[in-house]
């Protein structure tokens, strides 16, 4: 049994120590908002937090999690409220497809904990997620934005 | 299959065709075949009136629009929603989009094969479609009905707008019977009907029952474009909430009591089979249930993804080549510079001699251009889902036909068509590769194995980026001949594997004596539609080939272009060069690069402002776009779509290259294939270039002269000419091939 705290919860997990988060995340526990693109940890669309750092799930073995805490996209929204950075993702108009927006919300939600008012530098070292989409523009605006807010 | 083409432009083709010309009539909606009975039983709901094919009103106002096509990040289901808005006057709060039904109700297929075989006389509502610039859409429309289907998305788009000017007059036919006036004194303003002589009015959605007893005529007037209050405002998009919190649905999210999943792989020569595969290793790993063999392709299913991958990994699949096993990159490149060198073409265009100019030009420039295979590498890998049980399938999946693969899906289930409930579900981008319904199959492939259970299939990225259905590879021979005063007069282009309609050869300068020509056969992987088409190629080949030619007349390469180009293009060209301040200084050590390019009826200039690193690299600090498509209906989508389309674009100029060795795609999955991230992706500004022009497509455009336009800077910088894509293959110091490359 593996034990994994997400969003708060516990949960226990009857799978191997090698099984990816994300695959845990999405099949096991249904928590599909983390996303699958490359599984390599090439394209950040799986990004989760773990102790407040943006992991890329897809290689994170969930043995290797051990007591960390978990929070994935399904844990920003609190009721019918947006989280500050979910906030300016909509008021950018930034998801295209969307297929990424999990990823690099949790990577932004990750860089304006550390670093609440981050510089242009500061996005580009630590949004390395892909947007397929190139909705780059968007969501480099929608950090600031959130920063502000 | 040319559904992606048509899809993310048809709205605003469709609108354009009839706003340009102002206030034209609305025939479409009352056209005799009509596919409204069927549109009630499939969407039809209690408390509610579907007064069209395509629009539902309820009690409460709220107006449910069935858009046939699938979302996949273009915006285009709000386009058409405000589009229904704007012609039915309603307030876009009440505003909701449903993809449609993959019902042949839907697809309005024999619209289109009327207008095609001209058997309908659709008053000049269509007359703008048959002119739009060309015969393209047309063409397209034709060529989806042989496909099967997308005309779905075609049709539909082009009786959407017309359709809401058709509820809108129900709804005061409605209004000036229960209030005994005449039709013309009815007026109406977002959402509430009004007749002022007698100060009533009415909600719409208190008509809609009402308004549904009517039948429209075939005469209505389209709204001119100064009377637009929706259309052209940025307005946000009805599907982004769902995209910020995790709730989207694609076709990998789909959770299902008892599903189980699958992992596939393909043989890895398309077109190649499968011989033989011992099923022992991966049956006996944990939770895996079965095996499943077919002709190409051998899937695990097991209890979840990961041990159904894990477990495919422990097979060795033995396969059999076939015709393809030999096919080579190298091979082909070869054919392909023979093929341009030779004298077998095709011609696509011609004017004057071009022959005879080029050898009395006072100048002559030539050059040879390459440009390799790309994969189209959405961010979502495919994934799909079903189930067969009971004689009956229901399919999950995302696809950019999906009445089409509903028949195919059907087929291959051997299920009745009436017997298959199909989900289009959203698409985590599309670009051209979801227009191909293969990874849809395997889902029923599986599902006929599982004994009733639902399963979903998904493809790893390498599954995907080794097979796609690639963008052609290419060479380009072009030469120019200029005149003593330094006009070109004399162009050639000769070019292999053309893949897109004639007209997108067609050179976009007025020379006197051009030819364009081609010679096809000589690329056999695999090709589908990638973002822009043939368009990617021409729109690096010949604007690089255009900076040449003004280097060698002397001439800035924006001066030389202007000389050369019509009107619209001008104020396009101008409008760029004003906003990316062309003609001061760049900042020390870098230098800027222009291209101009029109495709799906917009033109746009763009201007890359590059430096190159210590790494020998290209950097993109800032791209300037400049736009006319003629009108926009939601402007600031319309800006992150050309932005997008940059984006993409630059990912193939510097990384993009897929190479074939043994008929095997050599590249994976992003390490190896990369892409454009934050830290590389350029400042962008775009600019909207008003215009009485036809309307213009935006998902596309963006795309074709990026390429060109970062080459030309890289130029206008080290004086190195790069005639070759993916520019990481250069040390652009020296403008040195890498030999690692
Ligand atoms: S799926 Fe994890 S980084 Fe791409
Ligand atoms: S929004 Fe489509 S990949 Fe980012």
């Amino acid at each position: 049994m593996i034990s994994l705290t997400i969003n708060g919860a516990s949960h226990a997990l009857d799978v191997e120590e090698d099984m990816p988060l994300l695959w845990a995340l999405r099949d096991v526990l249904n928590l599909t908002g983390s996303k699958y693109g490359c599984g390599v940890g090439a394209c950040g669309a799986c990004t989760v937090l773990i102790n407040g750092q943006a992991v890329r799930s897809c290689s994170m073995p969930v043995g290797a999690v051990g007591g960390g805490r978990i929070e994935t996209i399904e844990s920003l929204k609190q009721g019918d409220t947006l989280s500050k950075v979910q906030q300016a993702w909509v008021e950018t108009q930034a998801p295209q497809c969307g297929y990424c927006q999990s990823g690099q919300i949790m990577a932004a939600t990750a860089l304006l904990r550390a670093k609440p008012r981050p510089t242009d530098a500061d996005i580009d070292a630590a949004m390395t997620n892909i947007c397929r989409c190139g909705a780059y523009e968007q969501i480099r605006a929608a950090i600031h934005r959130a920063a502000e807010a | 299959m040319a559904g992606f083409k048509v899809s993310r432009r048809l709205v605003l083709y469709s609108l354009g065709g009839v706003a340009a010309a102002g206030g034209l009539a609305v025939g479409i909606a009352a056209m005799p075949y009509s596919t409204l009975p069927r549109a009630r039983e499939l969407v039809g709901k209690d408390g509610e009136s579907v007064l069209r094919t395509w629009i539902r009103l309820g009690a409460d106002d709220a107006v449910t629009v069935f858009v046939p096509h699938v979302d996949f990040g273009q915006g285009s289901q709000t386009a058409v929603a405000m589009m229904v808005a704007e012609e039915m006057d309603a307030d876009w709060k009440h505003m909701r989009v449903e993809e449609a039904p993959a019902d042949a109700a839907f697809a309005n297929g024999a619209l289109v094969r009327n207008f095609l075989l001209g058997n309908v006389h659709v008053p000049q509502a269509l007359d703008g479609l048959a002119n739009f610039g060309s015969r393209r859409m047309a063409q397209n429309m034709g060529f989806q009905i042989t496909g099967g289907s997308s005309a779905v998305r075609g049709t539909g788009a082009v009786t959407l707008a017309p359709a809401g000017a058709a509820a809108r007059w129900m709804l005061r036919k409605a209004a000036a019977q229960a209030w005994g006036v005449p039709l013309e004194e009815v007026e109406t303003e977002a959402s509430v009907l009004h007749h002022r002589a007698s100060n009533r009015s009415a909600r719409y959605g208190q008509m809609a029952e009402a308004a549904a007893r009517h039948d429209p005529p075939g005469d209505l007037k389209l709204k001119e474009r100064a009377a637009y209050r929706i259309v052209g405002k940025t307005t946000p998009r009805l599907d982004l909430p769902a995209k910020v919190d995790g709730t989207a649905h694609y076709p990998h999210d789909l959770r299902l009591e008892g599903m189980l999943y699958a992992a596939a792989r393909q043989a890895p020569v398309i077109g190649g089979t499968l011989l033989d595969v011992d099923p022992a290793p991966a049956m006996a790993m944990r939770g895996v249930k079965k095996v499943v063999k077919t002709g190409d392709a051998v899937f695990v299913v097991a209890d979840n993804t990961w041990r159904a991958r894990v477990a495919l990994d422990a097979l060795e699949p033995r396969w059999n080549d076939g015709a393809n096993g030999q096919v080579s990159s190298g091979a082909i490149m070869e054919a392909m510079n023979r093929g341009v060198a030779g004298a077998e073409f095709k011609t696509d265009h011609e004017a004057g001699d071009a022959e005879t100019a080029l050898s009395g030009a006072a100048t002559k420039v030539e050059a040879l251009y390459t440009i390799p295979f790309l994969a189209h590498a959405p961010m979502a890998p495919p994934a799909m889902a079903a189930q067969i049980k009971d004689g009956a399938l229901e399919i999950w999946c995302a696809v950019q036909n999906p009445l089409g693969a509903m028949r195919e899906a059907a087929k291959r289930a051997g299920v009745k068509e009436d017997k298959v409930r199909f989900h289009n579900m959203l698409m985590g981008g599309g670009f051209g590769r979801g227009g191909f319904a293969d990874y849809a199959m395997h889902a029923v492939d599986v599902a006929k194995e599982t004994d009733g259970a639902p399963v979903q299939v998904s493809w790893t990225r390498e599954e995907d980026m080794t097979h796609d259905w690639y963008r052609q590879a290419s060479v380009a021979k072009l030469e120019g001949g200029l005149d003593a005063q330094g006009r070109l007069v004399a162009f050639r282009n000769s070019f292999s594997e053309r893949r897109d309609s004639a007209e997108v050869s067609a050179l976009q300068y007025e020379v006197p004596n051009h030819l364009i020509r081609y010679v096809n056969g000589l690329n056999p992987v695999r090709w589908g539609y990638w973002r822009s088409v043939d368009n990617t190629l021409h729109g690096f080949t010949v604007e690089c080939f255009m900076d040449e030619c003004a280097r060698a007349a002397g001439k800035d390469p924006a001066e030389f272009r202007r000389a050369h180009i019509s009107e619209r293009q001008r104020a396009v060209l101008d409008r760029v060069a004003e906003i990316s301040n062309w003609g001061s200084a760049p900042p020390e050590g870098r230098a800027r690069g222009i291209a101009l390019r029109e495709s799906f009826g917009t033109v746009v200039g763009q201007v890359a402002e590059v430096s190159v690193g210590d790494n020998g690299q290209v950097r993109v600090h800032h791209v300037w776009s400049a736009a006319d498509a003629g009108l926009v209906v939601n402007p600031g989508n319309f800006i992150s779509q050309i932005e997008g389309g940059v984006i993409f674009g630059l990912s193939a100029a510097l990384y993009g290259e897929i190479s074939v060795e043994n008929g095997r795609v050599r590249e994976q999955n992003f390490p190896d294939y990369d892409m454009v991230r934050m830290a590389e992706a350029p400042r962008q500004t775009v600019s909207i270039v008003e215009s009485a022009s036809r309307i213009g497509g935006g998902g596309e455009p963006g795309t074709p002269a990026i390429a060109a336009a970062v080459a030309n800077g890289v130029f206008a910088l080290t004086g190195h000419r790069v005639r070759e894509l993916p520019l990481r293959h250069f040390d652009l110091r020296s403008g040195a091939r890498r030999a690692s490359a």
